[in-house]
């Protein structure tokens, strides 16, 4: 009797406390598009930005002078056009006159010019400043030694923009899909000073505006009607879901409360397929995972001992059992994947796997190493299941060499932190992913002056090497084979030591269209429709 | 009983001073800053960035930075998401966690105390033994495997309860989140009720009470459970201010915009206005709770005197 | 001289010899007592027993079933040996079984390397490779192996351990953490707390804040920092956990010295005189007992469980060591997909604790003073 009473107390107790808020109820003539994201973008001012899943809400925020499509091809943006100098070094872009910001106020050179100097001003901090490095005074404006105005940005009129670089880059126009080099509207950030990125506030040009954003929950963007291209825009509401763990944002998909998803839990993808069939979408996405490996610190710095080590991994075992085949065998800096370049690979990438771990047991041998003198090796990798497993793996494969690995996990954050003061380690794991789509992105971390040259490597050939491919800007197949040429110095030195290719990983609703596959992992919202 | 909250609010003042001041230099001792990540800085970029958020001062000023703007109410930008200032991000998070955990508290208060009194009354026999045996369950099954299954049954087999997400508020979406959070709450509160209730039952007064002649429910409930009651109050005032600052687990797990990510996030983030929010708002409840609890011990157990 | 029989000398039973008569009573708490010693026994010992080490990983092997039968299974045979000559480069020409051998011809367009048998070797589906047949222009090979019985008792995890001697392995580390954070949080959180709760007025208030303050710290800062400091350490592991811990102990023990200062035999011993240590010692603290081992057994499963909270954010025990904490945060994420991943480290975790209940709930019946 009592139990009764205590236990409706406690339900309605339970119950008032819980009652509040009431259903969603969306309009049924929208076409709503509910988009997992497995992290929360850190910021949606496009200059403050740094990693990935900013760029997916900021691409359908806003418009670049030239944006990708659904299969990431170059297509034209905010410009409709553009003319590139003779010498390479002058670009002048034809904005469109039909471009106008979501408040109505046109999209003009003035906005640009205003957006690149922003973008390199010291008070604005920005992360990807190094985007526009190739415009003449960018990097001074950037360290403080050049004022904004004598950037080499110029508006020629209203509709005309025009860009001019230290020398000429062939890759710059890809670099200008980056979100760093978005306008931004002066008018609003005028007016609304910090406030001008609060939802329902921001001023964007591109196929949606802010509607919402719960930190942590979702971001809801909704369609903008005053974009040039509305009309081909089917979707009117995406809203950006936050799910950081994996195998829950499995559930929610298959619970239909996601479209799409863009990670996944890769220890069970065999279970994944075998559930969810062509849903789940894997293929080559261009970054690099590695092992950086002290090349200025003994006994690291023989490169006859890097190759070694390099050959006794068994790469295919890692990204077919580890990774379940969601990462390929890599066995050079640059990924495949960059069309009119070739990847120089591995010396030994062609050898079988025994006759690798021959090799590496002579060389071994040779240099002294053997049961009563082993090899220590402690491998550094940041927290995450999969670096887990692919290090617990790699000490297996080394075991038998004679090699004694010990293992060190930490946070992200100490172990960049550590990597970037270049604490004492032997070998740590690191990945690199493209900002753009050219080799350079990736040879240039193994330069001396690279913050990111976690191995210290430091080589005249190589950086003889990339300089000769930076003059060669103006001739891109002859630059390509410079950068091969260097690319092949920091292999057969092993530099760093390559383990695998990246892929992207996402998982797709069959009532998606326009969700295409391709290497940069780019998927605008506008492209997107669904039944 | 007035003077005594009087001084022990007074005394909350000096106690936030010294929680705030070590959480300061201590949370800028550990290695990193908010700034490392996989794709390195050039040392312009990072010097324009801790310009900007004013890390390249000494150290001292910085602390006095932060005081001031603390005592003007504000608790300065977060570093991970510089959109939104900690005040903002606590604002629309907390009220859910609070929701959440408010409502885990109450069910595993009332029923977790229910059962144990149960237990108690019925000690040996089969009634005590299948509370020990859910009990002991609901508290050796960590959350991180409560919620998955809840999921996994509720959610993807009997399509009773969405998978995750906080849906604005709607009722339904609170089911799952606050049944992981209160489970092993339920059973610690019932293991310690269900002791402290023997031990109560045993006490002389009791025996007193009964040998009186006092109906049974009066002796239970009007006696021996007040006696009872204390290590629930005592376990209670911690437990709420971890519970009302919400589960990192759980609102991973479900996906929850609550604040609980915040502690552990933050820290890992490094980025350090948020924790030293985390850490004020921890201070300011847990110092609230137990002074609460303070003040029931002293309605509850009338020997108790704070003099 | 009447007929009376000498009396047997009367013993006076102590406390302790009283409390441990009634334990050993109590037939939950010995059996729940034994199968802890058995558990300890088993995960200390086990694992020498085990034929796999917590280590070595089978490539063939990720992610298996458990099974009483031998692996490999008959359908694992064909793709095991075609998995293994394809990393020889050469094409199958035929294969069969024959009893516990396979023989299978190979062939490709140059002469095969003999030392490419040595593929099926590394498989750990075969061992005892020979070369049974060579074609003259050496580009057809027939080889043959002996197939290896292995068992996997409780299957193999996501790299291709065996989970028995992994389970075994993290009894041992997760049995003694929660030992010795159990003891060093109740030493700490009793005596600080019974000291706290007894003297009361303005030392109690002081000591309570100071619990507050370091109850508000960030705890995850705390243990990053114990990590740069003093490095990998396993016991590094029970200081941080002890530390946190201890307080909400003291907090609980505070609670009960308050109100058990205020009984009559408190009194009484103040009246005669005894010092504050001594009825801290002789009357507080056995009083505080029972509930003390109460909060003790739901104490270990929340260190247990906040290791594996450590240990998944990267603060905890390094590869390739384990816990039954990371086997458990493991497993869960593999719900559906890999049961077995949860089912036994979770069972092993939770028949322990559930011992460890029945064994403190058997304590707080010995040690309850009130029942003399």
């Amino acid at each position: 009797m009592m139990l009764k009473s205590f236990l409706k107390a406690t339900v309605f107790a339970v119950g008032v406390s819980m009652a509040s808020g009431a259903m969603l109820t969306p309009s049924l003539a929208d076409m709503i598009y509910n988009r997992g994201m497995a992290a929360e973008p850190e910021s949606l001012d496009p200059h403050k930005t740094s990693t990935v899943y900013e760029a997916h809400v900021l691409r359908d925020l806003f418009q670049g002078l030239v944006m990708q499509d659904e299969k990431a091809n170059l297509i034209p943006g905010a410009a409709e056009s553009w003319t590139v100098s003779d010498d390479g070094t002058v670009y002048t872009f034809k904005l469109r006159s039909n471009g106008v910001w979501s408040d109505g106020s046109p999209v003009t050179a003035e906005d640009f010019v205003y957006a690149f100097q922003r973008l390199e001003d010291p008070a604005t901090a920005a992360e990807y400043a190094s985007m526009l490095y190739p415009v003449v005074n960018a990097e001074e404006v950037n360290n403080g030694k050049a004022k904004p105005e004598e950037m080499g940005v110029k508006a020629i009129d209203a509709n005309t923009f025009q860009v001019t670089l230290k020398a000429p880059t062939p890759y710059f126009l890809e670099m200008l899909t980056h979100q760093a080099a978005y306008p931004v509207s002066k008018a609003s950030m005028d007016k609304l000073g910090a406030d001008w990125v609060k939802p329902g506030k921001l001023v964007s040009n591109g196929a949606y505006t802010l509607a919402e954003w719960v930190p942590n929950d979702h971001i809801k963007l909704a369609k903008n009607p005053k974009f040039w291209d509305a009309d081909t825009v089917k979707v009117d509401v995406v809203n950006y879901i936050m799910t950081e763990d994996r195998s829950s944002a499995m559930k929610r998909f298959e619970a239909g409360e996601m479209d799409s998803y863009d990670d996944l839990p890769t220890e069970q993808l065999a279970d994944l397929k075998a559930k969810f069939g062509d849903q789940i979408r894997v293929g080559p996405y261009l970054g690099t995972y590695y092992f950086a490996i002290k090349t200025d610190k003994e006994p690291w710095n023989n490169p006859e001992l890097r190759n070694a080590i390099s050959m006794a991994i068994d790469r295919d075992f890692i990204a077919e059992k580890v990774w379940q085949n969601s990462m390929l065998p890599g066995y050079s800096l640059v990924p495949p994947g960059i069309e009119g370049y070739t990847p120089a690979m591995e010396t030994f990438s062609d050898d079988s796997q025994i006759d690798r771990e021959d090799k590496a047991k002579e060389i071994l041998a040779k240099l002294g190493y053997g049961p009563d003198k082993p090899l220590k090796m402690e491998i550094r990798y940041n927290t995450s299941e999969n670096h887990k497993n692919t290090a617990v793996a790699i000490q297996e494969q080394l075991k038998p060499l004679g090699i004694e690995v010990s293992m060190l996990n930490t946070d992200t954050k100490t172990h960049y932190s550590f990597l970037q003061q270049k604490g004492d380690y032997d070998v740590a794991r690191a990945g690199w992913i493209a900002d753009y789509k050219d080799p350079e992105t990736f040879l240039g971390i193994a330069r001396k002056a690279s913050g990111n040259n976690y191995s210290n490597y430091d080589s005249k050939p190589f950086e003889e090497a990339m300089d000769k491919a930076a003059a060669a800007g103006g001739k891109p197949e002859e630059r390509m084979k410079d950068l091969a040429a260097a690319e092949r110095i920091l292999m057969d030195d092993v530099g760093v030591i390559p383990i695998l290719y990246y892929s992207y990983h996402n998982i797709v609703s069959p009532k998606l269209h326009g969700f295409d596959d391709n290497v940069m992992d780019v998927h605008p919202s506008r492209f997107i429709s669904k039944d | 009983m007035l003077l005594y909250v009087f001084r022990r609010l007074l005394t909350a003042i000096p106690t936030l001073f010294v929680i705030v001041t070590l959480a300061f230099f201590l949370i800028r001792v550990a290695p990193g800053g908010p700034f490392n990540q996989e794709r390195g800085l050039s040392p312009v970029i990072q010097a324009n960035l801790e310009a900007q958020f004013g890390l390249n001062d000494p150290l001292w000023r910085q602390y006095l930075n932060y005081l001031n703007n603390l005592l003007h109410g504000s608790f300065g930008p977060s570093y991970n998401m510089p959109d939104f200032t900690v005040g903002e991000l606590f604002a629309k998070g907390l009220p859910i966690s609070i929701q959440i955990g408010t409502s885990a508290l109450i069910l595993a208060l009332l029923l977790g105390s229910t059962l144990g009194v149960i237990a108690a009354l019925n000690q040996n026999r089969k009634t005590d033994y299948g509370v020990i045996a859910l009990a002991t369950a609901g508290s050796t099954i960590p959350t991180f495997v409560i919620a998955p299954i809840i999921q996994l049954v509720f959610g993807l087999s009997w399509k009773l309860l969405p998978i995750g997400g906080w849906g604005d508020g709607a009722l339904i979406n609170k089911v799952g989140p606050v049944l992981t959070l209160a489970l092993p709450q339920i059973a610690i509160v019932a293991r310690l009720m269900r002791g402290s209730m023997i031990e109560s039952l045993r006490s002389h007064h009791i025996r007193t009470a009964r040998a009186l002649g006092l109906s049974e429910w009066s002796v239970v409930v009007k006696h021996a459970v007040r006696g009872a009651i204390l290590p629930i109050v005592s376990y209670a005032g911690p437990t709420a201010a971890a519970l009302l600052t919400g589960s990192i687990i759980v609102e991973t797990i479900f996906a929850i915009p609550g604040v609980g990510r915040y502690f552990v996030e933050a820290a890992l983030n490094r980025d350090y206005t948020l924790v030293m929010g985390t850490v004020v708002m921890i201070a300011v409840f847990t110092i609230l709770f137990n002074l609460i609890v303070d003040v029931l011990y002293a309605f509850v157990d009338p020997r108790v005197r704070y003099d | 001289m009447t007929d009376v029989a000498i009396a047997a000398p009367v013993a006076g039973r102590s406390f302790w010899g009283d409390a441990w008569a009634r334990l050993k009573s109590n037939k939950a708490a010995m059996i729940s007592l034994f199968y802890l010693a058995l558990m300890a026994i088993v995960c200390v010992v086990g694992p020498y027993f085990v034929p796999h080490t917590y280590t070595t990983i089978y490539a063939d092997y990720v992610r298996t079933a458990p099974s009483f039968s031998a692996y490999p299974k008959a359908d694992m045979i064909e793709s095991a040996l075609r998995d293994a000559v394809k990393r020889m480069r050469v094409d199958v020409d035929e294969w069969h079984q024959d009893g516990d051998r396979v023989f299978v011809t190979v062939e490709a367009s140059k002469p095969v390397d003999e030392r490419s048998a040595r593929y099926l070797d590394r498989s750990d589906t075969f061992h005892d490779t020979r070369i049974e047949n060579k074609s003259d222009d050496g580009r057809k090979l027939t080889m043959s192996a002996a197939v290896k019985q292995q068992y996997f008792l409780f299957g193999t995890d996501n790299t291709g351990r065996d989970l028995l001697s992994r389970t075994l392995m993290a009894g041992r580390v997760s049995l003694a953490i929660g030992l010795l954070a159990g003891i060093v949080a109740v030493a700490i959180g009793v005596i600080y707390g019974a000291t706290a709760g007894f003297i009361g007025g303005k030392t109690d208030e002081v000591m309570m804040r100071i619990v507050d303050v370091l109850y508000s710290l960030p705890f995850i800062f705390f243990v990053i920092m114990l990590v740069v400091f003093f490095g990998r350490n396993f016991v590094l592991m029970f200081l941080a956990v002890g530390a946190v811990l201890w307080l909400d102990m003291a907090r609980i023990v505070r609670g009960q010295a308050l109100s058990i200062r205020r009984q009559e035999y408190v009194q009484a011993a103040e009246a005669l005189g005894v010092t504050r240590g001594g009825i801290l010692v002789r009357h507080i603290v056995p009083n505080l007992l029972g509930v003390v081992v109460i909060y003790m057994t739901l104490l270990v499963p929340q260190v247990i469980i906040l290791e594996s909270f450590l240990s998944f954010l990267g603060l905890g025990v390094q590869e390739p060591m384990t816990s039954w904490g990371v086997l458990i945060s493991t497993g869960a994420k593999n719900i559906g997909t890999a049961n077995w991943l949860l089912l036994f480290p979770a069972f092993f975790l939770v028949s322990t604790l559930f011992a460890l209940n029945f064994v403190g709930d058997g304590l707080r019946d010995a040690l309850d003073p009130k029942d003399r």
